[in-house]
């Protein structure tokens, strides 16, 4: 079988050899220049009573893919959604402890949240591209934005920055709800990048796509960090070998009858991945759990 | 033990045999209540066709009655025009009122609400709805029309009060299909709750919208009670009156009279008056289907 990590089967996931691991060496990234755009400081999430997320302490490095990986209900989608608030439509959700934004902490009470999602993009689990055309899944936003200036231009750019504008370019007036999966979620990528965002949460983006999708998706990841800080949720722990610098991994910590989800260990993925500093980590990684 | 052998001919057993005989029974009634229902409207739509489609005529559809309903039975002669236009007016002015406020309240409730405040309304919604014409038409008769005399707008108001629930429950219904999913894309872009409703869900469920309201129409304009309380002491032969000061001929009404009038000539328009009626309420109707069906075909395409 061929090992190039490109080829690897997303359903291999589960019975992988750990060793099979590819990781991705952080030197080969330019842009980074290790400035922090996230800085999480003892961050506690709760839904109503019940803790959520407990003592989350990282930073995020701009021009970085972040991963985060952990088991189901570990909070690390949580934790991803409160980056740019989209947790604050949810019932009872409340966050403790720092969390700033380039130094600016995202829940002081002059903080708009719209503004905070203007410049901190989300994409989401499965592809939601809204029920009208290619071309004005991209422009709706940048029009009601004020972004009216050479509109088609910005639409092609953003087609060509998520590699779906070959795909798409002779049926931008045709319903987006056409395109498959893959190109669904390439072009919610794009209906992000369109705004000229500074930071991209995906929130598992490529678990209801297949591999030749998810293959494209992650090629896409690589382009984009040039320009963009990349924060990723995902089950797959080869994708986040493959593509992340740095991995967090989130457990839940069952104790007194409550599930809490809990930062176990954050590091370069490369070192995270063979040398984890923690027995919990290591038996995640290795496939003796989760 | 077992009393089946398992190498016989596989043909009934036991008591298959009747349970096949209930089957069918339990299958022929359920058929024969859906064909029932399909008949008497098809028996329905005939004969109103049958007696009104004589009296029809351009003239009939477009002149006013020429004389007033006189105690005596005389038949009026003439048409039905003003009646045409009264209860196009009367509706229209109903609906113009009814649906902002409806969209309003189904917006409230499925984009603003807190399930505690949502509970609530949306009984109230029911209640509404449930409320009979006449008792809302009785209470406008209280409220408006002693001391000022009928008019027409206040049959409007009475519709609207009617459409009210209608038109906020099936838009509501349709606000509640566009997926969360379409909500959380249009906010992670940097797009404020209002804009995403106006721009986003609002088109989304624009089908819906638009079926319930088409409905809710159909349904007041076939509404008795508030016109003639509110709206019914019209003199006949009026060609044009403003609404806001004046009660309105209208259709419904127009029935009503003819009928209790009596006659052959009369009872003829009462069907030509009821055909035309009848004939609004179907085309209202289907245009809504096709509507709703067009709008499905956008969402899952």
């Amino acid at each position: 079988m061929d090992e190039s990590p490109a080829e690897v089967d997303v359903t291999m996931s589960q019975v992988a050899a750990p060793l099979a691991i590819e990781v991705q060496e952080a030197s080969e990234n330019d842009a980074a220049t290790g400035e922090v755009v996230f800085d999480l400081h003892d961050v506690n999430v709760y839904y109503g009573q019940a803790l959520a997320v407990a003592g989350v302490s990282l930073e995020i490095y701009k021009n970085h893919i972040t991963a985060m990986i952990g088991p189901s209900g570990c909070g690390k989608s949580t934790i991803v959604r409160s980056l740019n608030r989209m947790n604050d439509s949810v019932s009872g959700f409340r966050l403790t402890g720092e969390c700033t934004y380039h130094g600016n902490d995202l829940y002081a009470s002059g903080v708009d949240p719209v503004e905070v999602r203007r410049r901190i993009g989300m994409v989401f689990q499965r592809p939601n591209p809204f029920p009208k055309s290619i071309y004005d899944n991209i422009a709706w936003a940048p029009r009601i934005l004020g972004l009216k200036e050479n509109l088609d231009e910005r639409v092609e750019k953003a087609l060509r920055g998520a590699a779906i504008w070959d795909e798409v370019k002779d049926r931008l007036k045709t319903s987006a709800l056409g395109l498959s999966g893959g190109q669904q979620q390439r072009l919610c990528i794009a209906r992000s990048i369109a705004i000229e965002p500074d930071v991209l949460l995906l929130d598992e983006p490529c678990s209801s796509l297949d591999p030749i999708s998810t293959a494209s998706v992650e090629d896409l990841m690589q382009e984009l960090k040039r320009d963009y800080t990349i924060v990723i949720v995902t089950h797959n722990m080869q994708q986040a070998a493959r593509v992340a610098e740095r991995t967090a991994f989130f457990s839940l910590d069952v104790s007194e009858g409550r599930r809490t989800g809990i930062l176990v260990e954050y590091d370069e993925t490369s070192k995270l991945f063979t040398r984890p500093t923690d027995k919990r980590t290591e038996d995640y990684v290795t496939g003796r759990f989760g | 033990m077992a009393s089946v052998d398992y190498s016989g001919p596989l043909t009934p057993t036991g008591n298959l045999r009747r349970r096949r005989v209930v089957d069918r029974l339990a299958r022929g009634s359920a058929t024969a209540a859906a064909v029932l229902a399909v008949a008497i409207l098809l028996i329905f739509i005939y004969s109103i066709v049958q007696h009104g489609a004589s009296v029809i005529s351009l003239s009939f559809l477009t002149k006013n009655p020429l004389e007033t309903f006189s105690v005596s039975g005389n038949a009026p002669v003439g048409g039905i025009g003003n009646a045409i236009v009264g209860s196009l007016l009367i509706v229209a002015i109903g609906t113009a009122i009814a649906l902002p406020i409806g969209v309003l309240i189904a917006l409230f409730l499925t984009e603003f609400a807190s399930p505690r405040w949502a509970g609530p309304v949306r009984l109230a919604l029911d209640l509404l709805y449930g409320l009979p014409s006449i008792v809302i038409a009785l209470f406008l008769y209280g409220l408006l029309v002693v001391g000022h005399g009928q008019a027409g707008v206040y049959a409007s108001l009475a519709l609207a009060i009617i459409m009210v629930p209608l038109i906020a429950r099936t838009t509501g219904e349709s606000l509640g299909l566009v997926p969360k999913e379409l909500r959380d894309a249009s906010l992670a872009l940097g797009i404020s709750r209002w804009r995403t409703t106006v721009g986003l869900t609002i088109p989304s469920a624009f089908g819906g919208i638009v079926t319930g309201t088409v409905l809710a129409v159909a349904r007041a304009a076939g509404e008795t009670a508030p016109v003639l309380l509110l709206s019914s002491l019209a003199n006949p032969t009026q060609t044009s009156g403003s609404v806001f000061s004046q009660p309105l001929n209208n259709l419904p009404y127009d029935i009503y009279n003819f009928s209790v009038e009596g006659g052959a000539t009369n009872f003829a328009k009462a069907w030509g008056a009821a055909l035309v009626l009848v004939t609004f309420v179907l085309v209202a109707n289907f245009t809504a289907r096709a509507l709703h069906a067009r709008s499905r075909r956008m969402m899952s395409r």
